[in-house]
């Protein structure tokens, strides 16, 4: 399966350099843009691996030579709004997982880069599916367990599939950071001791940047990392699933002014007012969520609710440690949207919403011309069990032919 | 019935004022008398029952698994049991029956899971791999919330089983969601724990069971510490049959060889968790050398044996998963296990295991089998008659049939349609989820689950839980 599918994108990758100009129509009996409305006996002409049209078939004339594929329905290629595979592995034994390091609970340097790996079989798998984008990285469980990054689910280095190489960093609250080391032991410890770093780097920054070079401490990437966050370079990606630990991100967000984006969030239907006045967004848990632990409160209808309340939101697959080792927004979304979400806000929520949550809208999320090419074809309502996943197709690339 | 005497006296002791004590007590006991003719024939029928008026469901689209389905029919209920099921102006409607219109729905039989570790039980310790004598009933809370899952999926009879962390983690109990439920008695499925067989066996091979020891570090390990259990049960049986009738010639009761020798009789099912190709062929190995008609359990690598497995004829139980992995056996799971097995035969049934997969959504598994490549109506069956063969009460439930339990669910639409709602479960007659009262069941939420019963959960090991 593994080898087939490097050998497709390989051959892939061979034709599109020999045949720079192709063009590619996609023809389906309905198209989702997640753009505008429902499009019927539709057409996404693609050159270069760009979209350069998308229309009606009665008005948009496909250009001989094109190569043509015909589906039944058609979206934008899926955006996981936050996984941990390519560091999170399928054997689940220790060499795989690399989402989270128990060293130190506060590890903000630790690059998401230096860990993917763009062959895990749990990528090939989202893709297969129709994940094209995902936000991968450092996963829940540390206070920061480092950093995320938005990659498109091909290329066979990390390089060839990064769209952000720095999207996060991802932070934790809440009783599960003390499964996994000696201290904190309670919240608000934990609390203490991001707020204690958070100072530091204030001051890090503030003598980074002082006349006299001389008098510059030396380079410390922990700090320099946090430093970061609180010039509003990169978000904080604050796991947070019981309302006690939402408040408590909203307010560490207030009191250093750094951009936040809530994770998890399962109780967000008890804090809807305090979410929605501060602006920040959501990268909800799977709708599918196990209900233990910290998810215990998790609801089908948090997504309806969050959609309901105007606050801007996206579904991820999150982190999963056992079996299955990773969950697809596709099957998440099609639950949200049975729950009161509905089918075209749900269909957003893992397309266009979790691309402009991301910063990457301008080249993912909806088919609209000047976007990349990520395309899923499918033969029938995408969010039915029964419906296959047929085709992936990646900036212009077919990578996956095979329903399911 | 102690149970039912006990609330009685509970009665009349709150009533009790000291004047009007004799009158009490001479109604209670005539309260009494009456409850425990009534919780009699409950034992006897297995059922509420009574003479409740009937029930007629009408013009729904009937989905009675093991015959066609009826695009607008009627069923009736009485007493507990399905009276009647037939197209509309085939079956007579009894009067004075409470008639429900159910036009624009579907009715299928309620959904029966042969695999969930629902309720917080617990089954062996951490002292031997092989504990039959343990029994799962002795643990389970049925006053747990969780158990709202199951009725809101649409769940009537379930298997619930101690863990796969060991070679054979003790004695499965089958239960049925009944309305109330203040003792796992008033759930059970056999008329009394002490005597009959209430459940199954749990065995697992793979990794599951691997441990330190007294537990296997290996396969072969394990299978060795299974083979020497069963011969051990074939000794004690051989003695019982030589003892005969003669008490002093009789060996010690031993109460982990009595269910052994069950399980080798054919009376307890074996439900066997087996992963990997290679730990599947075991289990057909140890079945063939033993005698025994294991239900095969999970099968992620199912698809590569359906053959064997068929040539075997055993009957599978499966689950499906959004993805592959979390464990090395679990590297190849596939949705087109159901429909390979079909393919070749064999009997299929579809779990939750909950809480891997929760049991909110059996119906959807049976969509993903459907996916896969199973036929309809193979993947309806898998939820509801194939599991009642697998647990021998398909005489009683698993299809809408005149003489079974009335435990059936009602649903928006179509069974497989993301969009489709359980709007009720009933079990025996009695409506025990209903979507306009208990949405929040469905939903999830803050209050809606214990929050003890869930950080109890969480508590353990994930391999006891889990598959």
């Amino acid at each position: 399966m593994t080898r087939k599918t490097l050998l497709t994108l390989a051959c892939g990758a061979a034709l599109a350099g020999a045949l720079g100009a192709e063009t590619l129509a996609v023809r389906a009996q309905t198209i989702w843009t997640a753009a505008g409305p429902r499009l019927d006996d539709g057409v996404v002409l693609v050159r270069d691996g760009k979209i350069e049209r998308v229309g009606p078939a009665a008005e948009v004339a496909i250009p001989a030579g094109a190569t043509v594929i015909e589906g039944e329905v058609v979206t934008p290629g899926l955006v996981d709004a936050h996984t941990v595979v390519g560091l999170s592995g399928i054997l689940n034994i220790d060499h795989d997982q690399d989402q989270l390091d128990t060293t130190a609970p506060i590890q903000p340097e630790l690059r998401a880069l230096d860990a993917y790996n763009p062959r895990e079989r749990l990528v090939e798998w989202l893709r297969e599916l129709g994940v094209t984008t995902i936000h991968t990285g450092h996963g829940p469980g540390a206070l920061a367990a480092g950093q995320t990054m938005v990659a498109k689910t091909v290329g066979e280095t990390v390089e060839q599939a990064v769209l952000r190489p720095e999207a996060m960093v991802a932070m934790t609250l809440g009783p599960e950071v003390g499964d996994n080391f000696e201290s904190p032991g309670t919240r608000a410890k934990g609390v203490a001791m991001l707020r204690a770093d958070l100072v530091k780097a204030q001051e890090y920054a503030k003598k980074r940047t002082t006349e006299d070079a001389e008098k510059r401490p030396a380079r410390d990437l922990k700090l320099e990392t946090l430093a970061r966050v609180l010039a509003g370079e990169l978000p904080a990606l604050v796991t947070a699933h019981s309302a006690v630990d939402i408040v408590t991100a909203l307010r560490l967000a207030r009191e250093f002014g750094f951009p936040l984006v809530l994770d998890g969030a399962s109780e967000a239907y008890l804090v809807l007012d305090e979410i929605r006045g501060t602006g920040v967004p959501v990268i909800l848990h799977p709708t599918m969520a196990r209900l233990s632990g910290e998810t215990r409160s998790a609801s089908l209808e948090t997504a309806a609710k969050l959609a309901d309340a105007g606050i801007p939101f996206a579904i991820q697959s999150g982190y999963e440690p056992y079996v299955p080792k990773t969950r697809v927004v596709l099957f998440e979304a099609a639950v949200a949207a049975a729950n009161g979400l509905g089918f075209e806000r749900a269909l957003a929520a893992v397309t266009i919403d979790a691309a402009r949550l991301l910063g990457v809208a301008d080249r993912v999320g909806s088919l609209e011309p000047g976007k990349d090419a990520d395309l899923v074809v499918y033969d029938g309502d995408p969010f039915e069990y029964t419906t296959h996943v047929c085709k992936v197709i990646v900036d212009g690339r077919l990578v996956s032919e095979e329903c399911r | 019935m102690s149970f039912a005497t006990e609330k009685v006296d509970s009665i009349g002791r709150n009533e009790g004022m000291k004047r009007r004590r004799k009158r009490n007590e001479t109604r209670a006991r005539a309260v009494a008398l009456a409850l425990s003719t009534a919780v009699g024939m409950l034992a006897a029928a297995g059922a509420v029952a009574g003479r409740e008026t009937a029930i007629a469901l009408t013009g729904a689209r009937l989905i009675p698994v093991g015959g066609p389905e009826i695009a607008d029919g009627v069923l009736v209920a009485r007493g507990g049991k399905i009276a009647a099921v037939g197209a509309t102006g085939a079956v007579r409607i009894p009067r004075g029956a409470e008639v429900r219109d159910l036009r624009g729905k579907v009715v299928m039989p309620g959904l029966v899971d042969t695999h969930s570790h629902l309720g917080r039980g617990s089954g062996g310790d951490r002292s031997a791999p092989l504990q039959p004598e343990v029994r799962v009933l002795d643990a389970v809370d049925v006053r747990s919330t969780n158990f709202w899952k199951a009725r809101a999926g649409g769940l009537t009879t379930l298997n619930v089983m101690p863990g796969s962390g060991h070679l054979l983690s003790g004695q499965t109990v089958y239960l049925k969601l009944r309305d109330g439920g203040a003792t796992v008695e008033d759930w059970l499925l056999c008329a009394d724990a002490s005597r009959r067989i209430c459940g199954g066996l749990k065995m697992a091979n793979g990794t599951n069971s691997q441990r330190q020891p007294p537990f296997p570090g290996t396969r072969a390990r394990s299978a060795a510490l299974q083979r020497g259990l069963f011969l051990r049960a074939v000794e004690y049986r051989e003695k019982l049959a030589r003892a005969g009738a003669d008490a002093a010639q009789r060996p010690d009761r031993d109460l982990g060889l009595e269910a052994m020798v069950e399980a080798l009789d054919g009376r307890r099912v074996i439900h066997f968790h087996t992963h990997r190709h290679d730990d599947i062929a075991t289990v057909l190995r140890l079945a063939a050398e033993f005698g025994v008609r294991p239900v095969l359990h999970h099968l992620s690598d199912g698809w590569k044996m359906a053959g064997e497995i068929a040539r075997a004829g055993l009957p599978a139980s499966i689950t499906l998963v959004d993805s592959p992995g979390g464990k090395q056996e679990a590297l190849d799971v596939s949705w087109s296990t159901g429909a390979a097995l079909e393919r070749a035969g064999v009997d299929v049934a579809i779990h939750t295991d909950d809480a891997i997969t929760d049991s909110r959504f059996l119906l959807r598994s049976a969509a993903m089998a459907v996916r896969g490549g199973m036929s309809r109506a193979k993947a309806l069956a898998a939820v509801t008659l194939a599991g009642a063969r697998m647990l021998g009460l398909d005489g009683r439930i698993g299809s809408l049939a005149a003489g079974k339990d009335a435990d059936f669910v009602v649903l928006s639409g179509d069974p497989l349609a993301h969009v489709t709602r359980v709007e009720e479960t009933w079990v025996e007659g009695r409506k025990v989820f209903d979507l306009a009262r208990d949405a929040r069941y469905l939903a999830g939420g803050r209050d809606a689950y214990d929050r003890d019963a869930d950080a109890a959960d969480h508590r353990i090991d994930t391999r006891e839980i889990a598959e």
